[in-house]
């Protein structure tokens, strides 16, 4: 008779695929995980409470730190919310370069994405065929704000920079680009018999199951929920552009993968059209007082980041600064389903399987 | 000159003569993994559009391993208190001497082989399965649940794989009637193997990869799974002496597919008059880059897939071809 032993193996928070500082606690039997902890919090920083320290305009940078892989969403909702409190017009050419900067910032933050996550199940080359792609959008977004991740791009009112000359032209120029690299992937990645045998099927999940655990985005687009609020809820000038919302029925980590690699199609066509309807000249700012108090009383505003959707809670007491603020952070959210899903799962279908959910740590922590 | 001296008496001269040529083959062995690894690493940078290392020794990196390798060497030596000590300073060597002796065994031209034996497949085959011994010794002597995991990994992964890369060199023996490496290489003056036993160079050629703890089967010390596997708790030189085993398998295994399949030194018809180290070095070459090219390719399978493919796909081919190949030889005798 042989004796076997559950063991408690220590996923994290150094480990190269947890995405950061995220730890897991696993009881594994063989190879075989029978319960998975996570554990979180080795990069909270405290932004809610700091916030309530700092004027509006401070904690825009602060929310840059939350989910610094698409910082330009964060910047967003931020300003969002406080124009919303405090009932302003933001120019029409500054809701451009917002709109611009941010659908931007979405397919690097997807870029990210294919890149680590392939790089998790094995591949090393696309890894850096992504992040040349992702070089170039930086690029641009640097010099538009002056800053390579945390852009602290956006204001109450507007925006801080106007576009430098030619970058417009330079956007229109990445699109086909994109488009081409794009293809590339497909016929590197997409139909490779190993890679569909790593993700088809894994880490599967029922349509309410991911209602019920509160998804969003492509974590619960996969599963054939048409949520986006770009579309169902629409913000800024969302409701100008015409694209779709990718979605899939299986619920796996395939159709995951299927998702995103279309949204980033979706975001390329609605730059494509925002170029188009780029005003050539106008403010980028709105008339807002120097220091912004907005009126007493509490708003809540959501918005669609690359990982889900973003929500951002303000209560004022008519200082200048808020008496509450608190995010909706989606990867916290879409971290929750987790242990549900390792549960009788293998090691490797571990790795498969937290990659396909796309967290940021800087988020999850807040 | 070696056939002679290995028929000679053992005098102070010949054996003398002997321990320098061998002592000059473990330096060009040596020389070999040096510049694999540089070569790996400016194919794979090549591949992903990076430069790979352009530092240390001219633009081309070219001592980029020799400085790699003397890092390792004035580091500090640590084993981890709880670990079972003999068994942890063993394991490295039991995973590299192996790769060293399968090396006796492989005829690299006419004149240049060390050992005539006539069991030299078998040989080389039997030696090469005690590294999966030192693997596991250095999984478990570490008393790190990554390394004992990435240690089961690889004892399941090279059993499972030694039995279709056996089977599909089978083909090989039939049609030479020898398990002699020099009669396998002579056999092919005409066709090479791969012509005539392409499943056979198929099988092989995916599970030597296998059996090197390649992509796309490097599950024992994947990266992102178990961090490094069985050498995880390993430093310095004898963390080097497992990557030297690796490369020095790679050596062996790209040279064994050479003699087996691609004809050893045998020239292409009408250009025998270059030497015939020349035509092997280029044979072994192509495999080399073939090897890496499929590193920079391909992801990596899951354990249990890697042993539904080895069991249910490569065996089944592999006896399938042994059947074949075996009617096919007796009919053509027949008539």
């Amino acid at each position: 008779m042989i004796r076997t032993e559950e063991m408690l193996l220590n996923v994290g928070p150094q480990h190269p695929s947890t995405h950061g500082v995220f730890r897991i606690v696993l009881k594994i039997d063989g190879e075989q995980i029978v319960e998975a902890t996570p554990v979180i919090g080795y990069l909270h920083r405290g932004t809610e409470k700091l916030a309530e320290d700092l004027q509006y305009t401070q904690i825009i940078p602060y929310t840059d730190r939350m989910d610094y892989l698409a910082a330009m969403t964060n910047n967003y909702v931020i300003c969002h919310a406080v124009e919303t409190m405090m009932d302003l017009e933001v120019p029409e050419r500054a809701e451009y370069l917002r709109v611009l900067v941010m659908e931007l910032g979405r397919i690097a933050s997807h870029l990210v994405w294919f890149g680590t996550y392939l790089l998790d199940i094995g591949a090393m080359s696309p890894f850096l065929y992504a992040f040349r792609e992702r070089e170039v959008i930086i690029n641009l977004l640097n010099e538009i704000s002056g800053g390579r991740l945390t852009f602290n791009y956006m204001r109450v009112g507007g925006v801080k920079w106007d576009a430098p000359e030619g970058w417009i032209d330079k956007v229109r120029d990445f699109v086909p680009y994109m488009r081409e690299q794009l293809a590339g992937y497909h016929d590197l990645v997409t139909g490779n018999e190993i890679f569909l045998a790593r993700v088809k099927g894994i880490g599967k999940y029922t349509k309410e199951e991911a209602l019920a655990y509160s998804l969003s985005g492509a974590n619960l687009r996969c599963t054939g929920v048409k949520w986006d609020l770009r579309k169902d809820e629409p913000y800024s000038i969302y409701d100008r552009f015409d694209f779709d919302i990718p979605a899939r029925e299986e619920g796996d980590a395939w159709s995951r993968y299927q998702c995103r690699m279309a949204e980033i199609e979706e975001a390329l066509k609605i730059i494509e059209q925002a170029v188009e309807q780029f005003p050539d000249e106008g403010k980028i700012m709105a008339k807002v007082p120097r220091i912004i108090k907005p009126p007493a009383g509490e708003t809540y505003v959501r918005i669609e980041s690359p990982r889900g959707e973003i929500g951002c809670y303000i209560a004022s007491k008519g200082k200048k600064e808020p008496y509450r603020l608190k995010f909706r952070r989606p990867s916290f959210y879409n971290l929750q389903i987790l242990p549900k899903l390792l549960k009788g799962e293998n090691i490797s279908n571990l790795i498969a399987i937290l990659g396909g959910v796309d967290i940021v740590l800087g988020e999850v922590d807040g | 000159m070696i056939d002679q001296m290995l028929a000679a008496s053992p005098n102070l001269m010949n054996t003398f003569l002997f321990f320098t040529i061998a002592a000059a083959f473990l330096m060009v062995i040596l020389g070999f993994v040096t510049y694999a690894i540089l070569a790996e690493r400016k194919v794979l940078g090549f591949m992903q559009m990076r430069v790979g290392p352009n530092r240390v020794g001219g633009r081309w990196g070219l001592l980029q391993t020799v400085a790699d390798v003397l890092k390792l060497l004035i580091k500090e030596d640590t084993i981890p208190k709880l670990a079972d000590r003999p068994l942890f300073i063993l394991a490295p060597v039991l995973a590299f001497t192996p790769a060293f002796l399968v090396l006796v065994v492989i005829p690299f031209s006419e004149n240049l082989k060390f050992a005539d034996l006539g069991i030299g497949l078998l040989y080389y085959i039997a030696i090469s399965g005690i590294t999966t011994i030192g693997i596991l010794t250095a999984g478990w002597a570490s008393n790190n649940k990554y390394a004992l995991l990435g240690g089961m990994r690889s004892a399941a992964q090279m059993i499972s794989y030694e039995i279709p890369l056996v089977m599909s060199v089978i083909g090989v023996v039939l049609l030479t009637g020898s398990l002699n490496l020099n009669e396998i290489v002579a056999a092919q003056e005409n066709w090479a193997f791969i012509f005539i036993q392409p499943v056979a160079f198929i099988i092989f050629l995916i599970a030597s990869i296998a059996e090197l703890n390649r992509t796309p089967f490097d599950l024992p010390e994947a990266e992102s799974e178990l961090v490094a596997g069985y050498h995880v708790e390993f430093s310095g030189f004898r963390w080097a002496f497992f990557m030297l085993a690796e490369y020095v398998y790679l050596f062996a295994m790209a040279s064994l597919t050479t003699v087996l399949f691609l004809g050893g030194w045998q020239p292409i018809p009408f250009l025998g008059f270059i030497p015939g180290i020349v035509w092997f070095a280029l044979k072994f070459i192509l495999i080399v880059f073939i090897m890496i090219w499929i590193r920079g390719t391909l992801p990596r399978l899951r354990a249990d897939q890697l042993m539904s493919f080895g069991w249910k796909v490569l065996l089944p081919l592999a006896l399938a071809n042994i059947f074949l190949t075996a009617i096919i030889k007796e009919l053509i005798n027949s008539f």
